[in-house]
C-alpha cells in the first residue's frame, strides 16, 4: 500500500464530531434559511452613505468636543441629576422588593390557588414585556415630568423582575420543611414566615442587590422621556451641544455603574 | 444561639443575643430612614397637584387609548420587521466581535494576562455600562437617523454582555480535556477547536439566544431617539397624541415579545 492510499484510508476512518442537527436535510435548510435571512436583513438596512460620510467629520468634532470632560461648569445640574437618579434607585428598589414579595407568593403554583396564580403571572408578564422607557412614557403622561414618574416606572419594573425569579425559587423549595412547620399547626402567615421565606432569603438578597444595580442603570436613561434623573441632564447637554458636559456625565455613569456592579457582586457572593 | 433564663426559672430559646438584635434593628432603621429621606427628595421635586390628578388623567388616557386603531397595523408591519432586523443583526454583529474578545479576556486563553486581558476587560465593562439608548443617541448624531444607528447601538451594548458571560464559561471548562489534547501533540489552534470550543458551545448558544431575546425588547424603544424600528412610530403617535395608534403599537410589541420569548425558550431547551 502506497503512503498516499494509506493516508486517504486513515482520513476516511477519522473520527468526526456528530453535527448539532442530525438530519442533513433539515441542517442545510436551516443554514440556507439563516443565510437568506442575513442577506435579506442587511438589504433592508437603508444607509444614507453621504449622511454617514458627513457624520464622520462630525464624529471627529464630536469626539473632540468630548475632551476634556467638563465636570465644573454644569456641576450643579449634574449633581442635581445624580441625586435624582440615586434617590429614584433607592426608593424604587425598596418599594419594588416589598411589593414583589406578595406577587411572588401569588405567582407560585405550590402556594396559590389558580385564579390568584394567573392574576399574579399576568402582572409579571405585563411588567416584563415593556421596556422601562415605554412604561415611563405612560407614567409621565399620568403624573407629569420629574423623578416621581421615574420612581414609579422602576418600581413597576422591579416587581416583574423580582417576582418572576423569586416565584421560581419558591416553587423549588424543600417540601419537607414546609410540611414540618405546617404539622405544628402554624397558621398561613407563620407558615410562610418560618418555612418559605428562610429558604428563599439568600436568593432574595442576591436578587435585590442585582436589581439595585439594574435600577441605577435604567434611571440613567429614563430622563430621555422626561422621567427625571441624570438622563435628563444628559439629554439637555446633548440638545445644547455641550459635549464636554455630556462626556463628564457619561464618565460619572460608568464609574457609578462599576461601583454598583462590584458591590452587588460582592453582596451576592457573601449571601450565596 | 443563646438560651435566656426567664423570671420563672424557665429557659427561653432566642435566635440572637440582645446585642445582635439591636444591630439588626439599627440596620433596618437606617435603611428605612434612607428610603424616606430619598422619597422626601423626590417629593420636593414633584408637582403634587398633577399627581392627585393622575387617576382622572389615567382614566382619560385609557378612554382615549381604546379601542385600538386596528387599521393602523398595515403601516406597522415594515417597522416591526425593521425592529426584528435591528435586534437580530445587532446580536450577530455583537457575536462576531464578542467571541474573540471573550477568548482574549478569559484567564486560560488570553495571550497576555498583563497586557491584553485588562484591555479586553475594559472594553467589556465600557460596553455593558452604557445603555443601548445612550449608544443610539450618540450614533444618531454621528450617522444620522435610521436602522444602522440602531443596529450598531444594539451591537455595542451586547458585546460586553456576550463576552462577559462567555469568558466566564471559558474559564470554567474542564482542563483535563485540554491537557489530553496537548499531550497528544495538538497545536494551539487545534486545542482551541477540539478542546475548548465544543465545551463552551452550549453556553455560547444559550447566551446568544438570551441576548437576542433581550435585544428584541430593547429594539422597540430605540426609535424614540431616531434609531429606526417601531419606536419611531411610537414617538410620532405620542407626539400627535394619537393614543389609539399607541395602543395598537403596544399590542404588536406585546405579541412580538411573547413570540420571541417562546422561540428563545424553545431553542435554549433544545440545546441545553
Amino acid at each position: 500500500m502506497s503512503a498516499t492510499a494509506f493516508d486517504a484510508a486513515a482520513a476516511a476512518r477519522a473520527w468526526r464530531p456528530p453535527p448539532l442537527i442530525s438530519n442533513p436535510l433539515l441542517r442545510y435548510a436551516i443554514y440556507l434559511g439563516a443565510l437568506a435571512y442575513v442577506v435579506l436583513g442587511v438589504a433592508t438596512v437603508e444607509v444614507n452613505w453621504t449622511r454617514a460620510a458627513e457624520g464622520m467629520g462630525r464624529a471627529a468634532g464630536f469626539l473632540g468636543g468630548f475632551f476634556p470632560p467638563d465636570f465644573v461648569s454644569k456641576g450643579d445640574d449634574i449633581f442635581e441629576g445624580l441625586m435624582e437618579s440615586l434617590t429614584m434607585t433607592v426608593v424604587s428598589t425598596a418599594l419594588g422588593i416589598i411589593l414583589s414579595i406578595p406577587v411572588a407568593l401569588g405567582a407560585s403554583r405550590n402556594l396559590a390557588p389558580l385564579p390568584v396564580y394567573l392574576f399574579c403571572r399576568g402582572i409579571i408578564a405585563v411588567s416584563r414585556t415593556f421596556q422601562e422607557i415605554i412604561i415611563a412614557i405612560v407614567f409621565v403622561a399620568m403624573v407629569g415630568f420629574g423623578p416621581l414618574a421615574g420612581m414609579l416606572t422602576l418600581t413597576f419594573a422591579t416587581i416583574g423582575f423580582m417576582a418572576k425569579l423569586l416565584a421560581e425559587d419558591i416553587e423549588d423549595i424543600e417540601r419537607a420543611q414546609a410540611e414540618a412547620v405546617r404539622a405544628t399547626g402554624a397558621g398561613w402567615f407563620s407558615w410562610i414566615a418560618w418555612s418559605v421565606l428562610p429558604q428563599v432569603k439568600p436568593r432574595l438578597i442576591g436578587l435585590s442587590a442585582y436589581r439595585l444595580d439594574i435600577n441605577f442603570r435604567e434611571s440613567a436613561v429614563l430622563g430621555l422621556v422626561g422621567a427625571g434623573g441624570i438622563g435628563d441632564t444628559l439629554n439637555t447637554a446633548f440638545d445644547r451641544y455641550e459635549f464636554d458636559t455630556a462626556a463628564a456625565i457619561l464618565l460619572i455613569i460608568i464609574a457609578i455603574v462599576l461601583a454598583c456592579e462590584y458591590t452587588s457582586g460582592w453582596i451576592r457572593r457573601k449571601v450565596q | 444561639m443563646p438560651i435566656l433564663e426567664r423570671a420563672g426559672g424557665l429557659p427561653e430559646w432566642k435566635r440572637r443575643t440582645t446585642a445582635q438584635d439591636m444591630l439588626v434593628w439599627t440596620g433596618w432603621l437606617a435603611g428605612v430612614a434612607l428610603a424616606v429621606a430619598c422619597f422626601q427628595f423626590i417629593s420636593d421635586r414633584t408637582i403634587w397637584a398633577f399627581v392627585w390628578d393622575a387617576p382622572t388623567q389615567g382614566a382619560d388616557l385609557v378612554s382615549r387609548m381604546f379601542p385600538p386603531r386596528w387599521s393602523y397595523a398595515e403601516q406597522l408591519w415594515k417597522p416591526l420587521w425593521d425592529t426584528i432586523n435591528i435586534a437580530t443583526l445587532g446580536t450577530l454583529l455583537a457575536i462576531v466581535i464578542g467571541v474573540p474578545l471573550a477568548f482574549l479576556a478569559a484567564h486560560n486563553t488570553t495571550p497576555s494576562a498583563l497586557l491584553v486581558r485588562p484591555v479586553a476587560l475594559f472594553i467589556i465593562v465600557a460596553s455593558r455600562s452604557i445603555n443601548s439608548l445612550i449608544w443610539a443617541l450618540i450614533l444618531v448624531i454621528i450617522l444620522g437617523p435610521g436602522m444602522l444607528a440602531g443596529i450598531l447601538a444594539i451591537a455595542l451594548r451586547s458585546i460586553g454582555f456576550i463576552a462577559k458571560l462567555l469568558y466566564e464559561a471559558i474559564e470554567e471548562i474542564d482542563p483535563t480535556q485540554v491537557e489530553a489534547l496537548r499531550a497528544a501533540g495538538a497545536s494551539n489552534p487545534q486545542v482551541l477547536a477540539w478542546g475548548m470550543v465544543p465545551q463552551v458551545m452550549p453556553a455560547f448558544a444559550g447566551i446568544s439566544v438570551f441576548r437576542w431575546d433581550i435585544n428584541i425588547r430593547e429594539a422597540t424603544v430605540l426609535g424614540l431617539v431616531g434609531a429606526g424600528g417601531i419606536g419611531m412610530q411610537l414617538e410620532a403617535s405620542i407626539n400627535t397624541l394619537a393614543w389609539p395608534q399607541v395602543t395598537m403599537i403596544f399590542l404588536l410589541i406585546l405579541g412580538m415579545v411573547a413570540v420571541s420569548e417562546w422561540v428563545s425558550a424553545r431553542v435554549r431547551h433544545a440545546i441545553i
